[in-house]
């Protein structure tokens, strides 16, 4: 067994965990934070996505002790103080889930393609940064719009609900 | 229309809890107490089981216990069941082998069934799974579809030949004097690929059993929980219906292939009595490629006669259909009254005769997925007409116009009588939405860039709205297909709405409370949706066959009518005035030519507390129940033109424009019915260009992942331009017609009617991957060179 | 996944102290091929020996006329540096276009080249760059390095510290994904160095990444894609499975080939 210390949602926890522990097993298991998803085992999916350091991976594809004083955030930790995350909205105001599993992975991924590429996303630059995010529901046509008014949102400049209009 | 009634984009009321992680779906769920289980598999596709020693695996760490098919014999639990006799042409019943949940004596399929190893922990349980002795007699496998019947290798004894059924459909003498009499004949031979459904959420089930009460529960991943009680009750035997309760949380997606009672469920539920303890099982990914219902998988030749004006006269088909190594659930109707019924497509064939054999192979079951039979008729449709359109030298558009079903009632060869639509509607606003016009220019433009462009259309129709019990029921269903409601108003006029129907991805909670928030003229926010639990709802037949709309929802009608109907009773006597004088609209019963009103909440109130009538005059209360019964499938039908641009340089399709133009009658909320045709286009899509399940001679699953088995991603989609069309199903009291797999049946012959148009030949199959383009393509480079 | 014991080394001489020491110990980098491998149950180590702690093994530093590049440098650090995008644009494009964002946050440099998986990116830009594989014991030549599927010139306790590429004046990658890993299914890097033309192809080759001589000789006389007009790569010894046969991935080296020099430059 191995002792892990991580942030994980800004709150500090410690878990002793068998080494093959992986990052989303602590985080399902031990933590009982279940809106991180497993959909395959070949780290294709993303299903399972979370930021370490504020950047998106697949808690799948990480051991838990190699993430010792790491600070992770899941789909859990991403509304502040109840407001919702802009991403979130977008997501359900443009109908960008349905059956709901892969939703969390996307909306992690989401958020982090917006760090990385910034606020104003065109279509094609979301399709090819969404490659490993998998949705079996939406034929992606909403995630799309949902990630585009989320990272407008993300900017300050409106509210989701005016970006959709 | 109000904001939230019938006809709004309400935005969905279960998003919440998703899209914060609060979802509840059955891996979510631990019991005190839990155990794990595994499933030693079969790595063989065919194989005796000579002996399987388990002495030594039982003794390893955490280990609770090892069964076998032997155990599950000995407590007289019986084999999985398939829900649908079909009978051969000759009358004779289908031939079906056993199919234990747990295998006997023989193996059929890579990752059939072998032991369940129980365990305090999965690691522990699949550790100890390694240390069991099998010893195999291994067996040449059969896997190819075409070539199965009469193959040396039997898969059950009851079927010598490998042949479950031959059966037919249709009226064989006139169609065989039409194609005598036909001017010109097309001919094509068609394979349907067989594709693996892979809801991203995988099959989950933890067992759970109260020694107190005797009582099991089953918390599932199940499309349709109380069917699941009901096989598991009645046909497996684990407990009888009333100490068995099934639970289907959140489920994260099925299209089909969480219909099903499978092997692991009836496993963990019966093994939670034997070792005492919650067992819980969640499939791998791996594990949902090898035992997850896949689907299609049809070999067939089909022909379509036309006479000297170019209207369709008759129509002959040949199916073969793979059901795999057992009959899952459902899987003989899909291939036989799920498929032929729809091989009239939106067409007026005066003749129509379809033969279907079913053969059994050392494959994965076979059942519904997505469309289930009528993507593959109308694959076998469109791309004909599509094809006899071009050999007659006319306009995909015009030729499909020309022979379209103008008049309803229309009473098809094969069974159906179409009740309502407009398909030259559709067609039309479809041309204008690709602006067809245009497309002489932009295959100009392509080929100025050395690209190759198409256009291909698919004119689908699709019964939905399963089923007219009495009507399965002479055709060999074993169930009813009505759906049940029941409205519970509370003493406040809050609403609680118990359906049988079961969203996985749907969004009943949201479309459900618009019908009610509509119809009792009450806040959404007062209706709760109840579904998913066989202890709390009453009864229910599941979702499925986009069958929830013109199904579920028109039980809730019904039982909003009563308590509509009861609720006039208690104004009646709190208004003071004859119940025939009450109106009830906008949520308020209202004693007519007065402005005496009772508001919803008032009334249920008044109906609880019970102090303005006599309680032996009118019961107390108000909460009614109904069950729907359709009096015909629901024909939703539209629509589909595909674009796509090919590259000749690495075969690599672009779908540059999507047009869908559906008809799914009254439409409740637009937003969640186009969600709808997305998903459904994209799963077209993934099969037309993408998707298939490819076994080795072996019987080996070499597309077993996401590495092999190719899912649409989102670079591999465009955005789809959507539109609708109306004619309101005459045949249910909401003139629903059901929209949940239109997109999957529409858009496979759209994107090979697309290719084949951009090639300028017939020669690809499905999936059309870039590999198969190439080599297609090369053909039309040479033409195009040499002209 | 089989149990083992876990180590952390901080540095990679006490990384290689664990190797030496324990016996069936294997390097953790990313863990992108590695831990799936292990979760399916096909690898089980006695000892993981995680190289995430080791600072030593991180750094992108300019040196001269090379570009050296620590082990643990994952692909999206890689990919973002200003200094790989200024010395070799076409290894940040590469970088930048390994497997998805998430993979990127994690998979390095290093094990990618260790693991030398015929369907890589990396190897192809080691060949082609003519890149020196840095171990704590030595140094490899790229041309030395990569010895088949899944082999390299490493030997027992032999880690990987950095890769050093020498900067060229022209080089692009192109790469055809198989469309359901999207790993490469065909992927060619070209470099130009003075008068040297090197071509180096991933995906295809039954023995791993290898040099396209006919191309490497086209492009010699002109650097242009049109030099590759008609230049047809052999099928033979080329590698089919169920994705592609040889034919059509030999077609497509050509193709990948002339997008990667019209990349190059600049078309």
């Amino acid at each position: 067994m191995a002792t892990v210390s991580m942030t994980v949602n800004g709150k500090a926890v410690t878990a002793t965990v068998d080494p093959r522990t992986l990052l989303v097993q602590l985080l399902r298991e031990n933590l009982r934070l279940t809106g991180t998803h497993v959909g395959c085992d070949t780290s294709q999916c993303g299903a399972c996505v979370v930021h370490v350091d504020g950047k998106a991976v697949k808690s799948c594809t990480a051991l838990a002790v190699s993430l010792d004083g790491a600070s992770v955030t899941t789909i859990e930790g991403l509304a502040t103080n109840g407001a919702l995350h802009p991403m979130q909205e977008a997501f359900r105001e443009h109908h960008g889930l349905q059956c709901g599993y892969c939703t969390p992975g996307m909306i992690m991924a989401a958020v982090d393609m917006v760090n990385r590429r910034g606020n104003d996303l065109d279509e094609k630059t979301i399709r090819e940064d969404l490659d490993g995010n998998i949705c079996r529901c939406t034929g992606y046509h909403n995630i799309v719009k949902a990630i585009a008014a989320g990272a407008e949102a993300m900017g300050g400049k409106v509210q989701v609900r005016q970006a959709a209009e | 229309m109000s904001a939230t009634g019938i006809g709004a984009s309400v935005r969905r009321k279960e998003d919440h809890r998703y899209i914060t992680g609060q979802g509840r779906y059955t891996d979510d769920i631990n019991r005190p107490g839990q155990a794990h289980a595994w499933f030693l598999r079969s790595p063989h596709a065919h194989a005796t089981l000579k002996s399987i020693d388990a002495k030594a695996a039982a003794a390893m760490p955490g280990v609770l216990g090892i069964f076998t098919g032997d155990d599950l014999a000995a407590d007289k639990v019986g084999g999985l069941i398939c829900g649908w006799m079909i009978h051969n042409k000759d009358g004779t019943p289908m031939r079906a082998g056993a199919h234990p949940a747990l295998a006997q004596r023989k193996v059929r399929y890579v990752g059939d069934h072998v032991a369940v190893i129980v365990a305090e922990t999965l690691a522990q349980a699949r550790d100890a799974s390694e240390a069991i002795v099998v010893d195999y007699g291994v067996l040449p496998a059969v896997v190819d579809t075409a070539s199965a019947a009469g193959a040396k290798t039997v898969v059950h004894a009851e079927a010598p030949d490998n042949t479950v059924f031959n059966w037919h459909l249709g009226n064989k003498a006139e169609t065989e004097a039409a194609f005598k009499a036909a001017k010109h004949v097309t001919k094509l031979d068609i394979v349907n690929n067989r594709l693996v459904p892979n809801p991203m959420e995988p099959r989950a089930a933890v067992g759970d059993y109260d020694q107190g009460e005797g009582a099991f529960t089953l918390y599932t991943t199940s499309q349709n929980p109380h069917v699941a009680r009901l096989v598991l009750s009645a046909f497996i035997g684990i407990a009888p219906e009333n100490k068995l309760r099934v639970i289907a949380p959140d489920v994260g997606g099925g299209f089909g292939s969480k219909i099903f009672i499978y092997a692991e469920e009836t496993v963990c539920v019966w093994a939670a009595k034997k070792v005492g303890r919650p067992v819980k099982w969640t499939s791998d990914r791996t594990e949902a490629f090898l035992s997850d219902a896949h689907g299609r998988d049809h070999v067939t030749h089909a022909e379509l006669a036309t006479d000297a004006d170019g209207k369709i006269t008759a129509l002959r088909v040949k199916t073969t259909a793979n059901l795999g190594a057992y009959l899952s659930t459902f899987s003989s109707s899909v291939p036989t009254y799920l498929y032929a019924p729809l091989l009239s497509g939106s067409y007026d064939i005066p003749a129509i005769y379809a033969e279907v054999d079913a053969v059994y192979t050392n494959t994965a079951p076979v059942d519904a997925y997505r469309g289930a039979g009528r993507p593959e008729a109308t694959f076998v449709v469109e791309r004909l007409v599509e094809v006899a359109a071009r050999q007659l030298g006319k306009d995909p558009a015009k030729f499909r116009m020309q022979n379209y079903v103008k008049k309803f009632p229309h009473q098809t060869p094969v069974i159906m009588m179409y009740d309502a639509g407009n398909y030259g509607a559709s067609m039309k606003k479809a041309l204008e939405i690709i602006d067809y016009k245009g497309i002489g220019k932009r295959k100009r433009d392509s080929a100025r860039n050395g690209k190759l462009r198409g256009i291909g259309f698919s004119s689908y129709i699709e019964a939905c709205g399963i089923a007219p019990s009495a009507a399965v029921g002479s055709l060999g269903a074993g169930v009813g297909l009505w759906e049940s409601a029941e409205v519970r108003v509370n003493p406040v006029g809050t609403v609680e709405v118990l359906t049988g129907s079961h969203s996985h991805g749907q969004g009943h909670e949201t479309t459900f409370a618009q019908l009610v928030s509509g119809k009792l003229g009450i806040p959404i926010e007062n209706v709760s949706i109840v579904h998913g639990d066989t202890d709390k709802v009453q009864m229910g037949m599941g979702t499925y066959g986009s069958r929830s709309g013109a199904v579920g929802m028109s039980a809730i009608f019904k039982a909003l009518d009563k308590v509509i109907a009861k609720g006039k009773k208690v104004a009646a006597y709190v208004l003071e005035a004859d119940e025939a004088d009450i109106d009830f609209a906008d949520g308020h019963f209202k004693v007519k030519g007065t402005d005496k009103t009772l508001d919803f909440g008032s009334c249920a109130l008044q109906a609880y507390i019970a102090h303005k009538f006599n309680g032996q005059d009118l019961e107390p209360g108000l909460k009614e129940g109904a069950f729907y019964d359709p009096t015909n499938f629901t024909f939703p039908a539209g629509v589909h033109i595909c674009e796509v641009e090919i590259d000749p340089d690495t075969g690599v399709t672009a779908i540059e424009r999507w047009a869908a133009v559906d008809d799914f009658g009254v439409v409740i909320n637009p937003m969640i019915v186009e969600g709808q045709v997305h998903g459904g286009i994209a799963q077209g899509v993934g099969q037309a260009l993408l998707e298939g399940a490819k076994y080795n001679a072996d019987g080996q699953l070499v597309t077993a992942s996401f590495m092999d088995y190719c899912m649409p991603r989102a670079d591999d989609l465009p955005s789809f331009d959507v539109g609708m069309t109306v004619t309101p199903c005459p045949s249910n009291p909401l003139g629903i017609k059901g929209c949940g797999e239109a997109g999957a049946i529409a858009a496979p012959p759209a994107v090979i009617n697309a290719i084949t148009d951009a090639l300028g030949h017939e020669d690809i199959a499905m999936p059309a991957t870039p590999q198969a383009v190439w080599r297609a393509a090369q053909k039309t480079v040479k033409r195009m060179a040499a002209e | 996944m089989y149990a083992f014991a876990y180590h952390r080394p901080a540095t990679a001489r006490q990384a290689a102290g664990l190797l030496a020491k324990k016996e069936d110990a294997k390097l953790l980098a990313g863990g992108h091929t590695l831990l799936p491998t292990m979760k399916q149950r096909l690898a089980s180590p006695a000892h993981l020996v995680d190289l995430g702690a080791c600072a030593d093994l991180k750094g992108i530093e300019r040196k001269g006329r090379n570009l050296v590049i620590g082990a643990m440098s994952t692909h999206a650090e890689v990919a973002a540096s200003p200094v790989v995008q200024e010395a070799i644009p076409g290894l940040a494009y590469l970088a930048s276009h390994i497997g998805d964002p998430h993979v990127r946050h994690r998979g390095t440099i290093g094990g990618s080249v260790a693991n030398n998986d015929p369907a890589a990116d990396y190897p192809s830009a080691c060949l082609a760059l003519g890149a020196t594989i840095v171990t704590n014991k030595r140094k490899i030549e790229a041309d030395a390095f990569f010895t088949g599927l899944y082999e390299t010139a490493l030997e027992e306790g032999e880690i990987i510290t950095k890769i050093a590429f020498p900067v060229a004046s022209k080089a692009a990658y192109a790469k055809f994904r198989n469309p359901a890993s999207r790993y490469a299914l065909v992927g060619v890097f070209v470099a130009k160095r003075g008068s040297d033309v090197r071509v180096a192809v991933i995906g295809a080759g039954e023995g791993g990444v290898f040099r396209w001589s006919e191309g490497e000789a086209a492009l010699k006389a002109r650097f242009a894609p049109k030099s590759l007009d008609g230049v047809k790569a052999s099928a033979k010894g080329i590698n089919a499975d169920m994705h592609a046969d040889a034919e059509y991935r030999a077609h497509l080296i050509g193709v990948m080939a002339k997008e990667a020099v019209a990349r190059a430059v600049g078309k």
